[in-house]
């Protein structure tokens, strides 16, 4: 498509609100579905046929309520949080190629860019934890932010070490080195890198942590913290905070599906094209729910031990190893 | 050195029989019962509140209007009457009122009649914003209404 730039830029922006939009809404249909199938019950069936407009309802509930800005809080910072929380999923979405064809900006630091604009998103949850003056949002903005560091680590070493091998940073290269068949997919090319797969655990690892998932999910410590950072949020304030988790969980996968899982490359080698890039996405965010209703929350303590005694240890020795053996290979 | 890794390798296993546990439940049908739209067939020997035993022949009740259930019950919450009609052997109902807010379901009346015209229900969807529908329940009109 040859559009005037001006347009295409238009039509990205357009796509990709609308794109983030629909999938927080109906993530959040698919999560409470996936739960329900998991406990064996039917989960929200009434609004709708199998409860398809529950997200809409939701929707209008949340919007419906009044805005409260608590006496006391920074209003400033309390109301460009959520803001701030949302913005980075979508900033991401413009460098993420959904195909050979599809992608707003192919640039060549889109890795970077993309850690970038994700770590922005951990400030953001602080500042409304912050900003609110409540002593429950505080202590999770703190946990928040030791625990989005501790990750970090860990899964900038594992991007690196899948950027020596690939040797470049650009997203789109990077799906185009891995077509052909299933076997030269990242996450499968064994010859290259027997270390593949322990990269790959790391990365979702760390990509549920980043996000705030269970069982890693302390910005929203129910049980503990009232609901953490968000505590003080009412209405949609709340609501966009909720879709954002959505957005990144969205982001997320479609970075490990570009980085891991061959992008847009089909796994039999032909007809290659969205519906694959698609089809990865989601199978890997059903994934993330699946972890969600498996396994409880750990406790703060274990989870930075994890971190810090396991996850960064074990991508340090891979990078180190990997390292070696590009050298000596 | 290699204990930790052992130890990771055992936690990491645990988590993926503890993922397989779930996604078979997954693909398992359910276990709920969405009770406005469905509901749970009552087990053979729920009480519910007492009802007539409808006679098979006649489609009456059985009652004989003895008043046995009447002096069995212990919460004294049924009152029953009866007459005796032109050219019928035994006297027959004519009035059978429960006050359900006092019945305990203690079935004394159900076990005392000697014509075995009382039994549990199998109601339970009992819900009023008044009492005053449970504290006369008819059960001679409740008969009536409920022609086979």
């Amino acid at each position: 498509m040859n559009l005037p730039e001006p347009f295409r830029l238009l039509l990205f922006v357009l796509g990709t609100m609308a794109f983030v939009g629909a999938n927080a809404a109906y993530l959040v249909w698919v999560e409470r579905k996936g739960a329900a199938r998991f406990q064996r019950r039917p989960g929200p069936t009434e609004v709708g046929p199998a409860g398809l407009l529950q997200p809409i309802a939701d929707a209008l509930k949340l919007m419906s309520k009044q805005l409260i800005v608590p006496p006391g809080v920074d209003s400033i910072l309390f109301r460009l949080a959520p803001i701030l929380v949302m913005m980075p999923a979508m900033m991401c979405l413009a460098t993420i190629p959904f195909s050979e064809a599809l992608a707003a900006r192919n640039i060549n630091v889109a890795l970077v860019m993309v850690f970038a604009f994700s770590s922005i998103n951990v400030m953001a949850i602080m500042l409304g934890g912050w900003a609110s003056r409540n002593k429950y949002a505080i202590i999770s903005a703190a946990r928040i932010v030791s625990q989005n560091i501790a990750y970090e680590i860990p899964m900038m070493l594992v991007v690196i070490t899948l950027v020596m091998m690939t040797g470049t940073m650009n997203l789109r290269e990077i799906v185009d080195q891995q077509a052909g068949a299933i076997w030269h997919w990242n996450l499968f090319r064994l010859d290259e890198n027997p270390l593949m797969p322990v990269t790959f655990v790391i990365f979702y690892i760390c990509m549920l942590a980043e996000t705030n998932r269970a069982p890693f999910d302390m910005a929203e410590a129910e049980s503990e913290l009232v609901a953490g950072a968000f505590t003080e949020y009412a209405g949609m304030g709340f609501g966009v905070y909720f879709m954002a988790e959505y957005a990144n969980i969205v982001v997320g996968c479609a970075l490990a599906t570009l980085l891991f899982l061959g992008g847009w490359q089909s796994p039999i080698g032909v007809w290659s094209g969205i519906p694959w890039f698609l089809l990865k996405m989601y199978a890997l965010v059903f994934s993330v729910i699946w972890v969600r209703w498996t396994f409880p929350r750990t406790q703060f303590y274990s989870l930075l031990n994890l971190s810090w005694k396991i996850l960064i240890p074990v991508s340090l020795a891979t990078l180190v190893l990997t390292a070696i053996m590009m050298k000596i290979l | 050195m290699n204990g930790p890794l052992i130890n990771v390798w055992r936690g990491f296993r645990s988590l993926v029989s503890g993922m397989r546990i779930t996604l078979q439940q997954f693909f398992k049908p359910n276990v709920t019962v969405q009770y406005p739209h469905e509901s749970i067939k009552m087990p053979e020997r729920f009480r519910g509140h007492i009802i007539f035993v409808r006679d098979p022949d006649s489609g009456k009740s059985l009652c004989i209007a003895c008043k046995s259930c009447a002096k069995a019950c212990p919460s004294e919450c049924i009152v029953v009457d009866g007459v005796k009609r032109e050219g019928e052997k035994k006297k027959s109902v004519t009035e059978f009122k429960l006050d359900f807010t006092k019945c305990s379901l203690c079935g004394s009346c159900v076990e005392v009649c000697p014509a075995d015209a009382l039994r549990f229900s199998k109601e339970y969807n009992l819900a009023s914003p008044t009492k005053g529908e449970y504290v006369e329940i008819d059960l001679v009109r409740r008969l009536e209404a409920d022609k086979p």
